[in-house]
């Protein structure tokens, strides 16, 4: 039914800034410690207490905007919202409204099923967190951690340019990736430090006009993301092919049941009555501090990515595995310069180094040189490649120089014809029949013999230096 | 100087005013420890300075004269009384004011009206009126109080002392209980302009926990002038409007006519927009104290009024109980003017008003006058009881002083007078950040006004 239909989805991010202290407070950010004991007047909400901000969250902020091409505002305005909730200590979350720090950007990221697509970011604005209710944690009663409370976030309002569920999964990973990238946050989304509300509709293929949205909430783990916006259209569609029409209301996801709820209508529908935060100036940035900003970004994926295509000659897709991640795309190229072949290096790192690192806490734990070393002795034809991956394995569990411990392991290829003859001989020998069938056409048993003598070699036989002898023996006699 | 236990002792005296909040025995406890941990280097060492129950203390409780703080105690201390202790000075227990500081009486309190110190019948003014009444008793030397409206320099011009409100951003709100961010200030009585002005020198200057306190040097205390050669005064004629009092009009002349025996020039000038001011004030006001207040739900500190009820239940007895109606009634129009679709009529009106105010000032200011001289208030002070039931009529005691916190300017109120034994006010506003000025020319006035006599 879905062919006939397309989907409008735009993403509402909530990032936790990677800084030490909180954003209007000196009170410690860390995740994990015991309730209520990163708190003070301000976090706390106390009578007569006032923010002071936290020049390095607005940093960070700015570096973000920066990453995703927005304009940075010189100028932008603190604005109180207001509701009332136990977990929000003063009343209001100091936030941004109609003036917030940055506008106009994009993303541009790899789609399932359209390619590159490039999405619009309306806007990015600072804010503090709340803190946090728990209500599984005493019977019949809710308890208030204030932790959380005035933590730095931004958020970052995506366009309604995302056109399936897939799509939307594939945009939080390159923001993700980005931000992760540029070290503003560490993008957890189990510990809440990536956070991500769903704007939803449906309409018939060809329409232009954007109909009724629904708001996705509690969308809490990155495996949900699409699962929770394919329910939601899902939902949206058959209502409409039943001859309802979507209403406006935001729906909570449930990953259990796997399945939307409106949200009641007594938790919603706030007038959250924004006005300019008295307690503080406007956010006046000096073109040095967004300069200063702009020269600590590091390479952005994108660019990385490109660089890699151009310079390495790797194709798109393994320079985008490659450059998924900075500290291995910094690998990479510390491979590459320590003399691999850059397309070799690819593989070994898209492959062994990768499985590796996967297992080991993410630790790339053969050093560039060695793995280039390991490279250079595949080429050159010192190891086969079964037998370098042992190296491999080895180094990185012991570590060491891979040519010793190639030898140590009796693991070099044997490249002396002599030798490598002796071998061929044997398995000719023992193996008449199918010399026979070779000779009379049934070529394809080389690889049959090549095998052979690796066997009989214990691998140590050169794969091509076998080859030629079995050649020229088989023509020969 | 004075011990403790002097000290003690006549703010105890004071007591039937009910003007102050601390009990006897907490507050002779306090002093006693003050005294002996006290700086003999500071520069108000020794002096007792009575602080206004709505400036966090970390010696007494800070209820803000409401139910809904009752017993709250401050985990820290406001920047503006950390200053007065490095200083040298004892806190001298905490005064009665109107709930959250909104009012113009010391009626709205909690716990009690504070009396006149003169006539028990009458209100001292407010919303600070426990700190003006006892430095008008003699029980300290000067007090903090607090500004959003006009509520040191009413309460002072009604109990004929002096009373200071700063430029916005000379004195640290650290620690100031919010009531309207933008215009609150903590201001000083003084029982003469040097007690006034030495008490704002040494709270005044920069904080690092609050961003609109400038970044400046505390004031520095200007000498006592031989004349007022080179000062121009301006009146502005909104201030005098043909209905004004005669009595206050009297009293206004006969302080002008000395301030220019003094040296000065006097010129009329014009502050157009100055009706628009109370208007203007009961919409910003309301707004900011609106989400100001919010934070009081009896989560986290305060009584709770009910016993186990659901989220909505709680914040409604807590909020319904703990609030007087005066706060309730802000409360509610400051939700309004801020609601969807009412914004852009009241409170975006109202911003853009209050940036007109601030522009006559300016004007007035770049046209070479130094500064203004109005009356304080329209009236001495009321009975009590006068204006419970009509809260524009209370609203517009403010009319005179709402101003200078719209405009952020510095403006102080001085007695100049009497009538019917009732002291009289009269008020110098001054350009933003030259509160030495103003306080020059205070100095000047009070040496040669008949502060005492009938107008």
């Amino acid at each position: 039914m879905s062919s006939s239909w397309e989907t409008i989805i735009g993403l509402e991010t909530h990032v936790q800034l990677r800084t030490k202290s909180k954003m209007f407070c000196g009170c410690a950010t860390a995740f994990g410690a015991p309730p209520n004991t990163q708190v003070c007047p301000v976090c706390l909400g106390l009578p007569g207490a006032l923010p002071m901000p936290n020049g390095a969250a607005i940093g960070l902020a700015v570096r973000a905007a920066l990453a995703l091409g927005c304009t940075v505002h010189p100028k932008s305005v603190f604005a109180r919202k207001n509701y009332f909730y136990p977990d929000l200590p003063k009343g209001y979350q100091i936030s941004q409204f109609d003036q917030p720090l940055a506008t106009n950007g994009t993303l541009s990221f790899l789609a399932p099923e359209r390619g590159i697509v490039t999405a619009g970011v309306v806007r990015l604005h600072l804010e503090e967190d709340a803190g946090k209710s728990i209500h599984d944690r005493f019977p019949k009663a809710t308890a208030v951690d204030l932790n959380r409370s005035g933590v730095p976030l931004i958020e970052i309002v995506g366009g309604p340019d995302l056109r399936s569920p897939a799509e939307a999964r594939a945009y939080l990973q390159t923001l993700k990736q980005l931000l992760e990238y540029i070290g503003i946050s560490d993008c957890d989304m189990e510990k809440g430090s990536l956070r991500v509300d769903a704007n939803v509709s449906v309409r018939r293929a060809g329409e232009t006009a954007l109909n009724t949205r629904t708001e996705v909430k509690n969308i809490n783990s990155f495996a949900f993301v699409e699962k929770a916006l394919t329910v939601e259209r899902d939902r949206q569609i058959a209502l409409i092919e039943s001859g309802g029409a979507v209403t406006q209301q935001t729906m909570l996801y449930d990953s259990k049941e796997n399945a939307v709820r409106p949200q009641r209508s007594k938790e919603e529908s706030h007038d959250y009555r924004y006005f300019p935060e008295p307690d503080l100036p406007p956010l006046v940035l000096t073109p040095e501090f967004v300069a200063e900003q702009q020269s600590a970004l590091p390479e952005l994926p994108a660019a990385k990515r490109d660089r890699f295509v151009a310079t390495y000659a790797l194709s798109r897709e393994h320079a985008t595995v490659v450059t998924s991640n900075r500290a291995v795309a910094d690998y990479y190229e510390n491979v590459v310069r320590a003399g691999a072949e850059p397309q070799a290096a690819a593989n070994w790192v898209m492959t062994e180094a990768l499985a590796d690192a996967k297992d080991h806490q993410e630790q790339l734990r053969v050093a560039p040189g060695a793995l280039a070393q390991i490279v250079a002795l595949v080429k050159g034809g010192t190891l086969s490649h079964q037998a370098a991956k042992k190296v491999f394995g080895e180094v990185a569990a012991k570590g060491g120089e891979p040519r010793t411990i190639a030898e140590a392991l009796g693991l070099i290829q044997v490249a002396d014809s002599n030798v490598v003859a002796g071998w061929v001989t044997d398995v000719l020998g023992a193996h008449a029949s199918e010399v026979g069938r070779y000779k009379s056409g049934e070529t394809k048993l080389m690889a049959f013999f090549v095998g052979q003598v690796m066997r009989a070699s214990k691998g140590k036989a050169d794969p091509k230096l076998a080859q030629r002898v079995l050649e020229e023996k088989l023509t020969a006699s | 100087m004075s011990d403790a236990k002097a000290v003690a002792d006549r703010l105890v005296k004071a007591k039937r005013l009910n003007a102050l909040l601390t009990p006897p025995k907490d507050l002779r406890k306090s002093l006693a420890i003050q005294e002996a941990a006290a700086r003999p280097t500071g520069v108000l060492y020794g002096m007792p300075v009575a602080v206004k129950d709505n400036i966090c203390t970390l010696e007494f409780t800070t209820t803000c004269g409401s139910r809904i703080l009752e017993g709250y105690r401050s985990p820290y201390e406001a920047t503006a009384v950390a200053k007065l202790k490095t200083a040298g000075a004892l806190i001298a227990g905490k005064t009665n004011c109107d709930e959250f500081a909104m009012g113009s009486s010391t009626e709205h309190s909690a716990y009690g009206r504070v009396l006149h110190p003169l006539d028990k019948a009458r209100v001292p003014g407010g919303s600070s009126g426990g700190s003006a009444a006892l430095v008008a008793a003699g029980a300290v030397p000067a007090a903090l109080g607090s500004e959003t409206g006009g509520s040191v320099r009413q309460p002072a011009a009604f109990c004929g002392v002096v009373g200071i409100k700063p430029t916005y951003g000379r004195v640290s709100r650290y620690g100031l209980v919010a009531f309207g961010s933008s215009l609150d200030q903590i201001g000083v009585f003084g029982r003469s302009v040097h007690d006034a002005a030495r008490v704002l020198s040494v709270i005044s200057g920069r904080d690092p926990r609050d961003s609109t306190c400038e970044d400046r040097d505390p004031l520095r205390l200007p000498t006592v002038p031989e004349s007022l050669q080179g000062f121009v005064i301006g009146l502005p004629k909104e201030y005098f409007p043909p209905e004004l009092d005669p009595a206050v009009r009297r009293a206004c002349d006969r302080a002008v006519r000395l301030m220019k025996e003094l040296g000065a020039a006097v010129r009329e000038v014009s502050l157009p927009h100055t009706p628009y001011a109370v208007p203007t004030y009961y919409v910003i006001a309301p707004a900011e104290a609106s989400s100001n207040l919010a934070r009081y739900d009896c989560v986290r500190y305060g009584p709770r009024f009910d016993g186990r009820v659901d989220l909505r239940g709680l914040y409604r007895s807590t909020r319904g109980q703990g609030f007087g109606p005066e706060v309730r009634r802000r409360i509610l129009v400051g939700t309004y003017v801020l609601s969807a679709g009412y914004y852009d009529a009241y409170y975006k009106r109202a911003q853009q008003m209050r940036a007109l105010i601030a522009q006559d000032f300016r004007n007035a200011f770049d046209r070479g006058v130094d500064l203004l001289f109005t009356p304080t208030v329209p009236s001495p002070a009321f009975k009590a009881g006068e204006k419970l039931s009509d809260p524009i009529a209370m609203y517009m005691s403010d009319i005179f002083t709402v101003t200078a916190n719209l405009a952020g300017l510095p403006a102080m109120s001085l007695p100049i007078g009497r009538i019917k034994g009732l002291p009289l006010g009269g008020q110098l506003v001054g350009q933003a950040f030259l509160e030495d000025e103003m306080i020059e020319a205070a100095y000047a006035l009070e040496r040669v006004v008949p502060a005492t006599d009938e107008a």
